[in-house]
């Protein structure tokens, strides 16, 4: 049974199809990487499976569970954290107090009236910016941060559910190539020695190919191609989509369903 | 009894007369197509300003006192229809060139900031024009002159029906139609559209956005005018026009969607027709019914029958109100310290009016604290605050007059019936945003108003009950106050705690980032929820105590300037801080009780102090204060949160 599994994605918004019949798996401990040109449909599968979208058809399963359709806050419950595009931190807070909001969630406390947050699941929160790299920063107002150091804490964040699935939406977005390096390398590490499996998706062809265990291609909301990455490397739709004619990947679409037609 | 039977009689006699029922609905006719034109207004300033303006409805009270000082001059020079005409037009454009003043001199300098000092400082100016006008024209009702030619009336099926109101009825879709070819025809039609879609694309595409701005609040401030000046020879012009207009106004631009003019029309028909109709089936609840309406469509379809969703913005801002918490240092605890002192020893040194103003500044106190809960901590900007201070106040008050019950029963009421009172809206307010959620509260705070006002039988109505005073032990000033200062201190310590605790900092979290709050398992709603009984409870208490303070009830403690003069105290205080509101209520109380008597012109002067603290001073009294400290380099940890946060 794999830890993540869609089953047959369906969504459109009025006329445009977002994803057509998207099936794909994700494994433990297994990197999963979806790429594909603007508007092929990655943030929409990535918010049907993290709940910010409700698949029009199909199933997506979590471990054996039909979590299709749940809200988000139910399936961050049940083991999948993420981070978004955009970064999305608490900028009233700082980098520790951001970890410790999440702690406070797991452990079911948002409504306690009496202790004091700052001081709750700090050790805790401590250890994940530690694995972050992001420790040293703890005292500081998230608001301050570097954005390359916002993703960082992102990460800690997402990782403060105990999740068994890290749903990452262009973790690199924004970032010097560098940190891009560094940080894929720091979340692959954390997947590995966490048995965590990994769905992402990036423009940067380099980080998808250096850690993706599997990668799809989406084009207009279907996947063209699944497979290892060298496989993929070689598949002739892929390798129309991303480097024929002008080299544009905005150029693919058009061009593919002329094929497919 | 016999009464009522007669009245149930005339009713279905009324409801079986078909053309009774007619003229029934051209009456909501007529009305639709006045609250259309002023609607209209509202809803272009807002589109292209994206400022939701309470002055509009002083613009509407301009148009008529310019209507009636201007139209019977002109209709001496010739009385005749077109001469009719061009007072009413002169009245408008007058009133037109008021709305360019105040975009040049006042909403120029606010477009960037947050929704709730905008609302403020529109506020402001409504409090400045009242007294303006009362002292320009008196308190006393001026009718106008009646139309000549229109001054008969026409029978339909039987009844006599004005034929002034047949004029109004055509107006409303003949502004429609110039509303129309202006948006449609002319540049400054388009731009307006495109500003109402897109704003920053207008101002990327180089279009004088200043010229255009200026534009609409003349468009804006004349239809105000046209509404009010043609109303005048049916309704006297009056100096509270301005606020009972304003609440409609507010209902249809929001039950319309804002910045559409054709779904302000819609929503004007629905509306005038809605009460026509509603005050023969329910004479005693059509103002709740209105608002009913306008909470009904917010929750079904929150952008309106014919709005559009906001884009969401995408940019990550700092939100407004508590960014970093501070948390008592020494400064912080010898201040605390003094002030327990100060009031523990007032009743030794204060004579009895003092006492009685510092009850009330407790009461007040409480009020804004739970206020800011919402707004500094949550997030809420809930612009009827006072509905939940009033529903305490009526509670206890009720309690003690109408069922005979003592003090001490009344007073653990007057939380428990606000608290549920504010878990009933907050239900509906918590599933908004922005200016739709302060819109709603405004409605559902008008709701109780209205509650209050029209069931006299229980409420005592316009004059409220009198009789609400305390038990005996507690009869005393000195001990009342000493029971309020207990009170309130003990609720203000709880509810800061509950700052400092997981459940404000699960607020704060869920205001930051509600996509990030609910990504971490973080339930929005519900909390959200939970925080707006919870100060609606604590306001409720505020209510209880001041009523038993005052002696009486009556519907001002629920008016929308109740809930302003919180929202001031709060903003006085300053809302990026905890303890502000506290400092802010005792600030604007003390003022207001000091100043009042001396001058006729408390208004204008309250009304330029809120512009003024919006234009220079918004973070308030706590907040400038910490600010003034990291200036001057006392405190690292100040300096740091004001690196923070922009100026």
């Amino acid at each position: 049974m794999s830890l993540l599994a869609a089953e047959g994605l369906d969504k459109s918004f009025g006329g445009v199809v977002a994803a057509r019949n998207v099936t794909f798996a994700v494994e433990a401990g297994k990197l999963l990487a979806i790429i594909g040109p603007n508007g092929a449909g990655k943030s929409t599968i990535f918010n049907m499976v993290g709940g910010q979208l409700r698949p029009d058809a199909g199933r997506v399963m979590l471990a054996g569970h039909d979590i299709t359709g749940l809200a988000p806050r139910r399936i961050w419950r049940l083991g999948v954290g993420r981070t978004f595009q955009v970064a999305q931190t608490f900028v009233s807070m700082t980098v520790a107090e951001n970890v410790q909001m999440a702690l406070i969630s797991r452990h079911g406390r948002t409504r306690a009236w009496w202790p004091d947050a700052s001081g709750l699941y700090r050790e805790e929160a401590i250890a994940l910016l530690d694995r972050v790299g992001m420790s040293a920063n703890a005292e500081r107002p998230s608001s301050e941060l570097a954005y390359g150091d916002v993703k960082r804490v992102e990460l800690a964040v997402a990782l403060a559910g105990a999740p068994k699935l890290l749903l990452m939406d262009e973790p690199t977005a924004g970032m010097a190539p560098k940190e891009r390096a560094q940080l894929m390398e720091l979340v692959h590490g954390i997947a590995r020695e966490r048995g965590l499996g990994v769905l992402f998706t990036e423009h940067d062809m380099d980080a998808v190919f250096a850690h993706a265990d599997d990668i799809i291609v989406l084009v207009r909301g279907e996947i063209i191609a699944a497979g290892r990455p060298d496989e993929v490397r070689a598949n002739a739709r892929v390798r129309e989509v991303y480097l024929g004619g002008s080299g544009g990947a905005d150029g693919g679409p058009a061009r593919t369903s002329a094929t497919a037609g | 009894m016999t009464a009522k039977r007669i009245v149930a009689a005339k009713r279905d006699h009324h409801l079986s007369d078909l053309s009774f029922l007619l003229v029934q609905a051209l009456n909501g006719l007529a009305s639709a197509s006045s609250l259309f034109i002023i609607a209209a207004g509202l809803t272009i300033v807002f589109g292209v300003t994206r400022i939701v303006n309470f002055a509009h409805g002083s613009f509407y009270m301009l148009g008529a006192y310019f209507g009636v000082t201007l139209i019977p001059r002109l209709l001496d020079v010739s009385s005749s229809f077109p001469m009719f005409l061009a007072g009413v037009l002169a009245a408008a454009l007058g009133v037109g060139l008021i709305g360019v003043a105040m975009e040049l001199v006042l909403l120029r300098r606010i477009y960037k900031v947050p929704e709730l000092f905008q609302l403020l400082a529109t506020f402001g100016v409504v409090l400045a024009v009242q007294d303006l006008v009362l002292k320009i024209w008196g308190p006393l009702d001026i009718l106008g002159p009646r139309a000549p030619g229109l001054r008969g009336a026409v029978d339909i099926l039987g009844h006599r029906f004005p034929s002034y109101e047949l004029f109004l009825i055509a107006m409303g879709p003949l502004v429609l139609g110039a509303l129309w070819l202006l948006m449609h025809k002319t540049r400054f039609g388009v731009l307006v559209r495109a500003a109402t879609q897109d704003r920053e694309m207008v101002g990327a595409l180089g279009v004088n956005q200043a010229l255009l701005f200026t534009g609409a609040l003349f468009l804006g401030a004349a239809l105000a005018g046209l509404g009010g000046a043609l109303q005048t020879p049916k309704l006297a012009a009056n100096p509270h026009m301005d606020i009972s207009v304003i609440a409609e106004a507010f209902v249809v631009t929001v039950v319309g969607g804002m910045g559409s003019v054709p779904g302000a029309f819609l929503a004007a028909l629905l509306i005038a027709e809605l009460q026509a109709f509603g005050i023969l089936i329910f004479p005693k609840i059509t103002l709740v019914l209105v608002f009913l309406l306008m909470a009904l469509v917010l929750v079904v379809r929150p952008w309106g029958l014919m709005g559009r969703p906001e884009a969401g913005q995408a940019r990550v801002v700092l939100p407004e109100g508590i960014v970093r918490l501070q948390r008592f240092g020494r400064a912080e605890h010898v201040a605390v310290a003094a002030a327990g002192v100060i009031l523990l020893a007032l009743p030794l040194v204060g004579d009895a009016y003092a006492i009685k103003v510092a009850i009330e500044v407790l009461a007040f106190a409480l009020a804004a604290f739970s206020l800011n809960f919402l707004i500094g901590v949550g997030g809420i900007v809930s612009f009827g605050h006072a509905a939940y201070f009033g529903l305490g106040a009526y509670a206890a008050g009720l309690m003690v007059t109408r069922l005979g019950l003592p003090m001490e029963p009344a007073l653990i009421a007057a939380p428990v019936i606000a608290g549920l009172g504010a878990a009933l809206f907050g239900f509906f307010v918590v599933r908004l945003t922005g200016i739709y959620l302060a819109m709603l509260t405004l409605a559902f705070a008008q709701i109780v108003y209205a509650v209050a006002f029209q069931w006299v039988e229980v409420t005592g109505g316009d004059n409220g009950v009198v009789g609400v005073w305390p038990s005996r032990w507690a009869g005393g000033r000195t001990t009342y106050y000493y029971l309020a200062l207990v009170v309130v201190a003990a609720a203000v310590v709880l509810l800061r705690r509950g700052i400092y605790a997981p459940f404000g900092y699960t607020l704060r979290a869920a205001r930051d980032s509600a996509v990030r709050a609910d990504a971490i398992g973080i339930d929005v709603r519900t909390h959200r929820w939970l925080a707006f009984t919870i100060a609606g409870a604590a306001a409720g208490l505020a209510g209880g105590l001041f009523a038993f303070s005052k002696g009486s009830i009556d519907p001002t403690l629920i008016s929308i300037p109740m809930s302003v003069d919180f929202l001031v105290m709060t903003l006085l205080g300053g809302v990026q801080t905890v303890v502000g509101p506290l400092v802010g209520a005792a600030a604007f109380h003390s003022i207001r009780d000091l100043l009042m008597p001396l001058t006729d012109y408390w208004r204008l002067l309250l009304g330029l102090a809120i512009i003024a603290i919006v234009l220079a001073f918004p973070r308030g009294i706590v907040g400038g204060a910490l600010l003034l400290r990291s200036r001057l380099g006392w405190d690292d940890a100040v300096a740091r949160a004001r690196a923070r946060t922009p100026a």
